[in-house]
């Protein structure tokens, strides 16, 4: 038996059942995002309709493609968080709700590491 | 315990639309187009560490009508919702509640949106050389 009163036990938890870490991580990876995402249009407009060759090796510079994994990481990070709100607000029944929780975060993984691999790839000169 | 037949708040369309509740919705709704945006971005980096064949279907479909349509919105989705998150993380630090502040810093992420919108458009087809 707990002696912490109900107060004391409720506070702090949200209705995603957890403290602050969820609100800080979206925070902190908002902050990220913003010189990346700043970075990634200007250098995607000056790639507008690249062919393969000049596309790899723009993807495969050190510097891209550092910058590349380092936005990825942090958009599907920052992506999985704000679906998963969206999901707790307007789902309410708790087997569809843990469904679509559990579809979110393994795509954005899977796109995550795809991702990644793809950059990993050509930057390491790999077919 | 029952929770279902709860009253729930006032339904949302006895509410005359302000901006700041269109900016606020807006914001959630860019954040879910942008994250069924990076489709298109890892669809593009796969293509091109899968070969030229691949790389080729991805870049006549982003070219396409419907590739550029798509691209538009979501260029204006990434504007918003980055400007906006901005004006989000001026809130975090407890700057612009104001009722007039939070106007004034909303007309200008619109502002905002539309004009590095166009401006990366205008950038994009100048990089392409006009086609």
């Amino acid at each position: 038996m707990s002696m912490r009163s109900p107060l004391g036990r409720a506070r702090g938890l949200g209705s995603a059942k957890s403290g602050t870490q969820h609100w800080w991580a979206q925070r902190l990876t908002a902050i990220a995002l913003v010189p990346l995402t700043i970075w990634f249009v200007i250098a995607m407009v000056a790639a507008t309709g690249s062919d393969y060759t000049t596309a790899r090796a723009f993807i495969g510079n050190p510097v891209t493609a550092v910058l590349l994994v380092l936005l990825i990481v942090a958009t599907f990070h920052h992506a999985q968080l704000g679906l998963q709100v969206v999901i707790e607000d307007y789902v309410h029944t708790k087997s569809v709700e843990i469904a679509l929780l559990l579809a979110i975060k393994g795509a954005a993984i899977v796109l995550a590491l795809a991702a990644i691999f793809a950059v990993l790839s050509i930057a390491f000169g790999g077919a | 315990m029952a929770t279902d037949n709860r009253p729930l708040s006032p339904h949302l369309q006895v509410y005359k639309p302000q901006l700041t509740s269109v900016l606020s919705i807006l914001h959630r709704l860019t954040g879910v187009a942008l994250a069924i945006g990076t489709l298109l971005l890892v669809w593009w980096l796969i293509a091109a560490a899968s070969g030229p064949g691949a790389y080729d279907a991805a870049q006549s479909f982003i070219g396409s009508f419907l590739g550029r349509l798509l691209l538009l919105g979501w260029t204006f989705a990434l504007f918003y919702h980055l400007s906006n998150g901005i004006r989000h993380l001026a809130w975090d630090i407890g700057w612009g509640f104001e009722l007039g502040t939070a106007y004034t810093t909303g007309w200008l992420v619109v502002i905002v949106s539309i004009v590095l919108t166009l401006v990366s458009w205008i950038g994009g087809y100048a990089a392409r050389g006009g086609g």
